[in-house]
């Protein structure tokens, strides 16, 4: 069987997986977070943090609940870290304070842009204790985020978008955490370890030694990808034989990474009460993701005839075809999880995860955030769409005025001002062009593909970038704050807006937004938004570096 | 202010609260899966020869010798310690691979890809068949074994994709090296 | 006020700014020719006549326009669309750097940039300046008004119409204009009201009633009237007139500060794009220059739109003015593209008005001695011969038709031979003739004829009433027709069926909005079933019967909870509270000062089918803006392949790969990016200003249509464009 035979046979089955959970999954979520109905452990849950769950919020207290429990699990998190020495299990790990700053700020906004090694800088406790809850409280707050975007499209002239506790309980209980214990099961009949062992130095056959690591990283992994968090429990993350231990385990990860944030149009389309809005907007997120992993796959397999092959920075086991796969789909999930170096890649390929980044993570998306960023998109389009048939543009009857508008538009400001201002200053600044490994254009794609990482809570890197000084790890958890937690008050208020209106019927004369035509400009307006932003420094970084 | 103060002081009793669940229960479920169902994955999937551990079946070595069937190389020297890659691209990948390719004696171009780039774990077990096949030669000369053995060997220990499509046919080294071990002990013996 | 009254008037050509003696109807009329009221379904909008469209006409315009251009350059003007002022800085500093360090190429970005802001003034004055010419001649009619007061104690004064206040009394006679906005308290007068409506047909005005209304500006041509005057100096219905077409009053509507808020999100976007390109360029090894910087934003930034915004919502405005349509606000105009349903007064809009006769239905089978068709037709005839009502003579017109020539007798022959008509009466309900032969006619609601029938001994066949039924029955309504030959018992000949009668075309019409999203209801005060019947016939989608001032508000509430906008015609005062509830609500000039009040726009041809129009303009406001914003954006695809490789080329001697338009040097590709930018806005506005086409159809069709124009187009365009630009450049002697 020829690699390209095995390598669309591996798409095919994960685009069949993700069809047939799609469906079921979209559904359960949907019942999630309508369901009138608390479960037990919920209430206790409810009870020991003194909320009550019948009541409802508008979004200001929305939003204040989001920024509330995230500083908190910042403070908690950075706290643990630099106190890790003095806990059990510390094992010698280590980081400094920026390096803590950053890990917690990084961990809290679902980025898991890592200035650590795994091995090294986290202690089994901080792993398990403080960045595996992360991995769920981050996700389910952005599951939270858009369940209240998606209620203000569906309720009509009401006043709250929800209980934030509720939204975000339920979204551990009820979603992650079962489907977490599910992966993790599966990832470790894979052999992917969970012990408490220490490391251990072995000799080797040929009479050399070897550190043999342990840690409890199948549970962490499941979350890891499930909550397209992408933090790895060792430095080379999906990469390490330990994280990813052969080809189904890595078709595993692909899924889990995809498998919510593919879910969740469906969720959406049941909550406004029209099948076809979650169709529209699933189609635009699948068509983004299949272009991607069209172009990533494209530009390595074209690079692999060289003496090189195109190994460079990838696994034997996953060739060069699954790891464009994961490439393009950890970039366009806002993961951020690597089983391949992606600057390694071919100056192509590595322009292609960038650009899958550069589309502001919506194909498909972060957990939730994936959703809520393709409904900004979605409100662009119809903004411009609408007007061109003649009336106030709206979406779902919610009408896009000037309040809506600037709330769209100042949120899809947010990263493209971050990465812009932030790569500008980097490129001239000693501080930061003295960490970079490479030189030239790709030394440029290095320092972009940072800024753009963290704004867009991805977390891969150009990995030869040493990002861990206090300038970058400063510059970078402010990009990772603000790019998250800007768009997010802004979904919280647009949330309130809509929730505000009252819902319109559909008639002839208002524009449908679920067909092909719309679907087709929807994947228009973010494609050409992103390259009409993006491309001047695209040209000076992978462009250059491919047509040099 | 006080609404702030209120769903900050619900979100710091939320997270501790998610702590004892996810930080802590759910880690040790599945610990104890492992120790039920998979107990030997949990630990590693640990290689013993003679009652002492040599290695991991997942983890590459680094081997010395010609008599070894020899690895990809490894920015980390395949020790453990943290794992990685070279991150190298470019230009400054060809002249990487130019340096891998003296040291290692051999002609870029003239051998599979995975002889001279390195992986992004600096842990890559396994080899592609191509390679391993390319140093049976070497390693039959060193070890004055018949390089048909060797190659049935070889042969023995590919694994073709999974299910016949998942992932690249691949050799453990590891296991082919312990393979080949053996079959030199029985040779001699 | 000298020739502004005549008719001839109407048909002056020349809006220029200069010209003061063009009255309003005159500045419309050269731009929408009275034509357009006859406007029939299935005609798109299409803007402004041939004339204005021309390209003489325009050139004029544009290039008398350039000197308030000019004045336009103020920054504190440029502020107010900031993607324009965004240019104006970039001019500005252009031309510091030419000046310092002057070149050719520097000059040439640097005059090109000043073109593009000047450009975007002098789109926005042409169409400020077709408002100027129609102001004038109002402002004229206001200023040289005086007006006779009445004091307290009974006596006039004549003071200045400027000081009048609000309860005042004024006497106005005959030859003498009418001084402010009021209402007649006493007397009646014919006004002409062509400074107006341009309608050069006196009208009547009289104390009480919906006529009482005049407007200040108007001559009063025969009597005289009191009149009270309803508002302030400076707030009558010519002082908005006049604000409103010279955009003094003009403020920004919500969808185009929403509009706005997204150019300026995008220019911010690509302001920072390209600052971030100085130190992206520095670390690639070759700073750019200022210059190319300041070209690219410029290329970049929606300046298209960002030009011609103002210029659209003026046009926009301008459009109704030219439809003898006032909007009191340009929210209205939006708001007219939105409406999802429409009321409709059956009366004069859907139906001609009157009952007419349809039919005469003939009673089946003599029963007692032989009554034929052509009896009943004579009776019916004889009997209505006196009757002046429209249904009246819509009977003796059909009944005419059937009869012999000999035997129409015309009323003068029948009186002069003794004919006694009776006339009808609340009481009686019927009306007819006695003929000297002694026959007697009578024609008349069923109950009372049948009685007439009865009480003479006379026997009412059940056939009639089962006529009588089945005509009410269909919406009509029958009358009745008997006579009596000398001394015989009366009998019941049979039924006239009256119908109301739907206008021609009206169908069509509703189908046209219906494809639009517009559902249209009728309010009639008919009884159900003939509401239903006319309704169905109409072809309305619904329809409010026995309808009362509070029905229809409680009906445009209930639309309006269901999230759809409203929008309806009236011209009572009992109209008023409904006009001022529906989201659009369109005044009849000949309506009550109280109707026009609460509606936000008025008619002056007093038209209720117009609110279709209205529709139409509001949603071509919308797509227009729509369009060029897609436009605008879908051109900077190929003005980055213009010049990110004419920057870069040198450092990347690859990147010439993007060069796809193979442009000859890196100036003269990104000149041309500049000069494409700066020229597409001035080939743009007349666009802007005529709007873009809009056929009623379903959205998605809309879409389709409007993406591949001016999407495909947008991307397409400047490609070709920026090409043809640089071979003459390159070919230039630099």
């Amino acid at each position: 069987m020829s690699d390209t035979v095995s390598g669309l046979l591996t798409i095919g089955v994960l685009v069949a997986a993700l069809a047939a959970s799609h469906l079921p999954l979209g559904a359960w979520l949907a019942r999630v977070f309508t369901d009138e109905h608390h479960w037990r452990v919920e209430r206790l849950v409810y009870r020991l943090c003194r909320v009550d769950p019948s009541s409802e919020q508008r979004w200001t207290t929305y939003a204040v609940a989001v920024l509330g429990v995230s500083v908190v699990g910042i403070a908690l998190l950075s706290g643990l870290v630099v106190a890790q020495g003095a806990l059990p299990l510390a094992r010698g790990a280590a980081m400094g304070w920026d390096t803590a700053l950053n890990t917690a700020v990084s961990f809290v906004t679902n980025t898991n842009w890592q200035s650590y090694a795994g091995e090294s800088g986290a202690s089994p406790l901080v792993q398990t204790v403080g960045l595996t809850v992360q991995n769920f409280v981050s996700p389910a707050v952005g599951l939270a985020v858009a369940v209240a975007l998606v209620r203000g499209l569906a309720r009509s002239g009401g006043a709250t978008v929800g209980n934030f506790w509720v939204d975000l309980v339920r979204g551990c209980v009820r979603v992650l955490l079962p489907l977490a214990l599910v992966g993790a099961v599966v990832l470790l009949l894979g052999g992917v370890v969970q012990n408490l062992g220490a490391p251990t130095t072995v000799t080797t056959v040929s009479g050399g030694s070897q550190v043999i690591q342990g840690g409890l990283v199948a549970s962490q992994e499941a979350i890891k990808l499930l909550g397209t968090n992408g933090g790895g429990y060792f430095n080379a993350n999906s990469a390490h034989p330990f994280e990813n231990p052969n080809a189904v385990t890595n078709l595993v990860q692909v899924f889990l990474m995809l498998v919510i944030p593919f879910s969740l149009p469906r969720t959406y389309g049941l909550l406004v009460g029209d099948r076809r809005q979650g169709w529209a907007v699933l189609g635009f997120m699948a068509t983004l993701w299949g272009l991607m992993v069209a172009a990533v796959t494209w530009a390595e397999v074209s690079a692999s005839v060289g003496p090189l092959g195109a190994m460079e920075g990838k696994e034997v086991r996953f060739g060069v075809w699954s790891s464009a796969l994961f490439g393009a789909s950890t970039t366009g999930t806002s993961t951020g999880a690597v089983n391949s170096l992606h600057e390694s890649y071919s100056a192509l390929g590595g322009g292609g995860v960038l650009f899958s980044m550069l589309l502001g993570e919506v194909s498909p998306g972060g957990v939730g955030s994936g959703l809520y960023g393709a409904l900004l998109l979605a409100l662009l389009t119809v903004f411009v769409s609408g007007l061109m048939v003649g009336r106030t543009p709206e979406l779902l009857g919610k009408q896009v005025g000037r309040r809506e508008i600037t709330l769209t538009a100042l949120a899809l400001l947010v990263m493209p001002a971050l990465v812009l201002v932030f790569t500008g200053v980097g490129m001239v600044a000693p501080i930061v062009s003295s960490q970079m490994l490479a030189t030239g254009p790709h030394g440029l794609t290095e320092v972009m593909y940072a800024y753009v990482s963290a704004a867009n809570n991805n977390g891969s890197a150009f990995a030869g970038f040493s990002a861990d000084t206090p300038y970058t790890n400063l510059t970078l958890a402010l990009c990772m704050l603000l790019g998250r937690f800007v768009p997010i008050v802004l979904v919280l208020a647009l949330a309130g807006a809509l929730v505000a209106q009252r819902r319109r019927p559909a008639t002839s004369g208002s524009l449908p937004t679920h067909t092909p035509t719309f679907a087709g400009l929807f994947v228009g307006v973010a494609v050409v938004v992103t390259g009409l932003t993006f491309f001047p420094a695209l040209a000076l970084g992978p462009l250059a570096e491919a047509l040099s | 202010m006080t609404n702030v103060i209120k769903q900050s002081v619900a979100g710091l009793r939320a997270l501790l609260v998610l702590t004892v669940l996810l930080g802590l229960l759910y880690p040790a479920a599945v610990w104890v899966v492992g120790q039920t169902v998979a107990r030997d994955q949990a630990a590693g999937s640990l290689v013993s020869v003679d009652g002492s551990v040599v290695g991991s079946s997942l983890l590459g070595q680094q081997w010395s010798g010609d008599q070894w069937f020899q690895g990809r190389p490894s920015a980390s020297g395949y020790s453990g310690e943290t794992s990685g890659g070279s991150n190298l691209a470019g230009s400054a990948l060809g002249d990487e691979v130019a340096r891998r390719a003296d040291a290692a004696g051999l002609t870029v171009g003239a051998v599979p890809a995975d002889a001279l780039t390195a992986s992004a774990s600096g842990l890559d077990p396994h080899i592609s068949p191509a390679y391993a096949v390319a140093q049976v030669e070497r390693v039959a000369a060193a070890r004055g074994l018949d390089a048909t053995r060797v190659r049935q060997l070889v042969g023995a220990h590919t694994e073709d994709r999974i299910a016949g499509f998942l992932g690249e046919p691949h050799v453990d080294v590891l296991e082919l090296n312990l393979a080949l071990a053996r079959l030199t002990a029985i040779g001699r013996g | 006020m000298t020739p502004s009254h005549t008719p001839t008037s109407t048909t002056v050509t020349n809006p220029s700014a200069d010209s003061a003696e063009v009255t309003l109807r005159g500045a419309a009329g050269a731009m929408a020719p009275r034509a357009d009221h006859g406007r029939r379904p299935g005609t798109a909008v299409t803007g402004p006549s041939p004339e204005a469209g021309s390209g003489r006409a325009l050139a004029r315009q544009l290039v008398t326009s350039v000197p308030e251009a000019v004045r336009k350059l103020d920054p504190r003007h440029v502020w107010r669309s900031p993607v324009v002022f965004v240019v104006w800085v970039g001019s500005l500093v252009t031309t510091v750097v030419a000046v310092a360090d002057p070149s050719w190429f520097a000059w040439a970005v640097t005059l090109w940039l000043w073109a593009t802001v000047l450009f975007a003034n002098v789109a926005e004055a042409v169409a400020e300046g077709r408002g100027k010419a129609q102001a004038a001649t109002l402002r004229a009619a206001r200023t040289t008004t005086t007006a006779r007061r009445r004091c307290a104690d009974g006596s006039f004064e004549t003071v200045a119409a400027a000081d009048l206040a609000v309860g005042d009394v004024v006497v106005v006679r005959a030859g003498e204009v009418v001084p402010g906005d009021g209402d007649v308290v006493e007397g009646m007068a014919t006004v002409d009201e062509s400074a107006i409506t341009g309608e050069s047909a006196p009208v009547i005005r009289e104390s009480g009633g919906d006529r009482c209304a005049v407007t200040g500006g108007t001559t009063v041509l025969s009597d005289g009237i009191t009149v009270r005057i309803t508002s302030k100096p400076g707030e009558t219905f010519i002082d908005r007139m006049i604000a409103l077409v010279e955009g003094a009053a003009r403020q920004r509507t919500p969808n185009e500060v929403a509009l706005t808020i997204l150019l300026t999100t995008l220019t911010i976007i690509f302001v920072l794009a390209v600052m971030a390109i100085q130190p992206l360029a520095v670390y690639s090894g070759r700073e750019q220059s200022v210059v190319v910087l300041v070209a690219l934003l410029v290329c970049l930034i929606p300046t298209t739109i960002g030009a011609l915004l103002s210029a659209i919502g003026i046009a926009g405005m301008d459009r109704l003015v030219q439809h003898n349509v006032l909007a009191m606000s340009g929210r209205a105009v939006e708001a007219a593209g939105d409406v999802s349903t429409l009321l409709l007064d059956k009366t004069g809009t859907i139906t001609f008005g009157n009952r007419r006769a349809t039919e005469l239905v003939p009673l089946d089978g003599p029963v007692d001695g032989g009554h034929d068709r052509s009896e009943l037709t004579r009776a019916a005839y004889l009997s209505s011969l006196a009757d002046e009502t429209p249904e009246g003579r819509s009977i003796v017109e059909l009944a005419g038709e059937g009869l012999a020539d000999n035997a129409c007798d015309d009323l003068a022959t029948l009186r002069r031979r003794g004919a006694a008509f009776v006339e009808f009466t609340a009481q009686t309900r019927m009306s007819g003739v006695d003929l000297d032969d002694g026959t007697a006619v009578r024609k008349g609601a069923a109950d009372a004829v049948c009685r007439w029938v009865t009480d003479a001994g006379g026997v009412v066949q059940p056939g009639a009433l089962e006529a009588v039924e089945s005509i009410a029955t269909a919406g009509g309504t029958p009358l009745v027709v008997a006579s009596r030959r000398g001394d015989e018992t009366p009998a019941v000949l049979g039924v006239v069926h009256l119908k109301d009668v739907v206008k021609p075309g009206m169908s069509e019409r509703f189908a046209q909005l219906r494809a639009m999203g517009i559902r249209t209801v009728m309010i009639t005060g008919d009884n159900p079933l003939t509401a239903r019947s006319i309704a169905a016939e109409a072809g309305v989608d619904d329809y409010l019967a026995e309808a009362t001032p509070e029905d229809k508000i409680a009906l445009i509430r209930k639309e309006q909870e269901g999230g759809r906008l409203v929008a309806m015609t009236g011209d009572g005062t009992n109209d008023a509270p409904a006009l001022a509830q529906a989201d659009v609500g369109v005044a009849m000039n000949t309506g009550t000062s109280a109707a026009k009040e609460a509606a936000n726009m008025v008619d002056l041809d007093s038209d209720p089918t117009k609110l279709i129009d209205v529709v139409s303009i509001g949603k071509q406001l919308l797509i227009t803006r729509g369009a060029l914003t897609t436009f605008s954006i879908a051109n900077d695809i190929a003005k980055y392949f213009a010049i990110i490789p004419a920057m870069f080329v040198v450092l990347f001697p690859g990147l010439d790969a993007l060069n796809v338009m193979r442009l000859s040097t890196p100036q003269s590709a990104m000149l041309s990016a500049v000069i494409f930018n700066a020229l597409i806005i001035v080939a743009l506005i007349p666009l802007s200003l005529r709007g873009v086409r809009y056929r009623p159809s379903g959205s998605t069709a809309l879409l389709r249509r409007n993406l591949l124009v001016y999407g495909l187009g947008g991307v397409v365009a400047p490609f070709v464009g920026i090409k043809l630009i640089d071979l003459v450049v390159s070919h230039l002697p630099l």
